[in-house]
């Protein structure tokens, strides 16, 4: 359909990028959407408290940053849950995947979505269902590190595997089946074909699956603030809570650190998801 | 069997801990953390006081102007990447989509500095009001008739207008996404009759470019409203003490107010009105689509 107009060369009525307008208006959405980030990312170096105006490069707040025993606490344990939620987020989704492109089976329908809820409900209805649940259960809290972060963990895996479960199925919806046919004709079992053709075909896709539930788990506050307890806190939670007593250079550098982990997790995502992608084109 | 171990992980973590709060949303507080479950309604009717279904309608109102300008600002930009040549568009999504990865919080905090009274937007003006005073005074006219004796800064945040403005910041990606897509797969050769036969660039806008946008932009609606409606901390950290939108009040009776059950009857109606829009779409895309086949 494209082939009938993919004649761009020509400067003509539909060059909507060309004109004036339209690059003024790509160019102020851009200001817009990366000013306020731009700004906070220069102004964690400012040498100034009043954090207005440019008053000399510093990297003293990361010192600060550094040397705050609650916020490397912090950091410490979002990181902790975000390892295992990954870990468990990215089995659990695959299970999920495998299933829903491979099998029929009565209520596929109703799996099928129910497995869709946790992307669904507002975050805040899953926040409240789970500190109700942890509390009724009586979901101990006053267990050793890491344990104590366990409530939390769960809660995450609750709303990350089945955006695993979304980005890996898209992979598998590629998969040539004509390969299961030639492994099985040349004497594979169902075992070795799963290990040798089906994980080394899905593996772009576990890894970009398993990259997104650690930066989903990482970034979490609406679930993790329901969740968390005084001994529990997660990076999010404790920049919430410094946010809320005044706005520091210190906040700008801890935010700072937070933006950059989740850039590059998502740039890394990204480029592997096209690299399988532009695979699949040759 | 491979179905068995994610159900169960959904049931035992997820499903289960919404039946708890359905069941809490017909009990009744009895003492600091007992819950009688009486099937009563008055969590409901409470919820219809005019009290909290103003509360709703401000919920509402946010999440519509939201969409509405965030359809506004979206369009162009889809357009501009959907017609950019193939070689940036790439990166033209992928500097829409960035922001979006970024920590919610971290975002929400970043607007803290751009608005507060002390922040760049009031920086910003005092400079211009500044020049003006400057060209006013060399001009021989007097200023403080015409911009008053100094300058005020314009409160920008802690208000409604800060909780829109925070909430089209952190959903712009959503609705530019799927418009983009949209666009995207248009067959051009339309625009181009279009064009031929003499219509102007607005009305082939409106007559061929929007009814072929339509599944974009009722997926964008969906999308950018949904979160819109149940937004905790655009509101919690942004807004005023009037501008506290269903998502704050339904955190305020989980902690500080302490009655779990009101809580819960707030946070159902929240996700039914969610179904009921999910479904509305449905149903709409369904007939859409035979209607396309037909």
């Amino acid at each position: 359909m494209r082939g009938l107009s993919g004649n761009r060369t020509s400067v003509g009525p539909l060059d909507y990028i060309h004109q004036g307008w339209m690059k003024l208006t790509l160019g102020l959405s851009f200001v817009f959407l990366y000013s306020p980030l731009l700004i906070l990312v220069i102004f964690s170096f400012n040498d100034s408290r009043r954090n207005i105006v440019w008053r000399g490069f510093t990297t003293k707040y990361y010192e600060k940053a550094w040397n705050n025993d609650g916020l490397i606490e912090a950091f410490a344990n979002s990181l902790t849950i975000a390892f295992f939620c990954t870990i468990i987020s990215t089995i659990l989704g695959a299970m999920v995947a495998l299933l829903l492109w491979r099998f029929r089976f009565p209520l596929k329908g109703g799996y099928e979505g129910a497995m869709t809820l946790p992307i669904v409900i507002p975050e805040i209805c899953m926040g409240v269902a789970m500190m109700a649940f942890f509390s009724r259960v009586g979901w101990s809290s006053g267990l050793v590190w890491p344990f104590n972060l366990s409530a939390i963990t769960i809660a995450h895996i609750s709303f990350c595997f089945p955006f695993v479960a979304v980005i890996v199925r898209a992979r598998l919806a590629n998969f040539n089946l004509e390969l299961e046919e030639a492994a099985k004709d040349l004497g594979a079992s169902e075992w070795q074909f799963f290990r040798d053709i089906m994980i080394p075909f899905m593996k772009p896709g576990l890894i970009a699956g398993a990259l997104l539930a650690f930066t989903l788990s990482l970034d979490d506050f609406v679930i993790t603030f329901f969740t968390s307890g005084p001994d529990t806190v997660t990076l999010p939670v404790k920049i919430y809570s410094m946010v809320r007593f005044s706005v520091t250079p210190e906040i700008n550098a801890a935010s700072t650190v937070l933006i950059v982990i989740t850039l590059l997790l998502t740039t890394i995502a990204l480029w592997l998801q096209s690299r399988a992608g532009q695979k699949l084109g040759h | 069997m491979l179905g068995i171990p994610p159900g169960i992980w959904l049931t035992v973590f997820f499903i289960i801990p919404l039946s708890l709060i359905w069941l809490f949303s017909f009990g009744e507080k009895r003492g600091l953390v007992d819950i009688d479950l009486t099937w009563t309604m008055t969590n409901y009717v409470r919820a219809m006081d005019p009290l909290y279904l103003q509360i709703f309608l401000k919920s509402f109102w946010f999440a519509g102007i939201t969409t509405l300008v965030c359809l506004l600002v979206a369009f162009p930009i889809a357009i501009a990447i959907t017609f950019a040549p193939s070689r940036i568009r790439p990166i033209l999504l992928l500097l829409v989509i960035l922001p979006f990865w970024t920590n919610l919080l971290i975002r929400t905090y970043a607007l803290i500095a751009v608005l507060r009274t002390k922040g760049y937007v009031n920086f910003g003006l005092e400079y211009l009001w500044d020049g003006l005073h400057a060209i006013l005074l060399f001009f021989g006219m007097d200023p403080s008739g015409l911009i008053g004796e100094r300058f005020t800064p314009a409160p920008l945040l802690y208000n409604n207008f800060a909780v829109v403005f925070g909430l089209v910041y952190v959903h712009l990606p959503f609705m530019v996404l799927p418009l983009y897509a949209s666009l995207d797969r248009m067959d051009r050769s339309y625009l181009e009759a279009s064009l031929d036969l003499g219509a102007t660039q607005l009305r082939t806008f409106l007559s061929i470019t929007v009814p072929l946008a339509m599944p974009g932009i009722i997926s964008g609606v969906i999308i950018t409203f949904i979160p819109a409606l149940g937004s905790f901390l655009t509101p919690d950290l942004l807004g005023g003490t009037d501008s506290q939108m269903i998502a704050n009040v339904i955190e305020r009776q989980f902690k500080s107010a302490n009655d779990w059950p009101f809580g819960s009857a707030l946070s159902f109606i929240l996700m039914y009105i969610t179904f009921f829009v999910l479904a509305a779409r449905a149903l709409f895309s369904k007939r859409g689509s035979s209607m396309e086949a037909g």
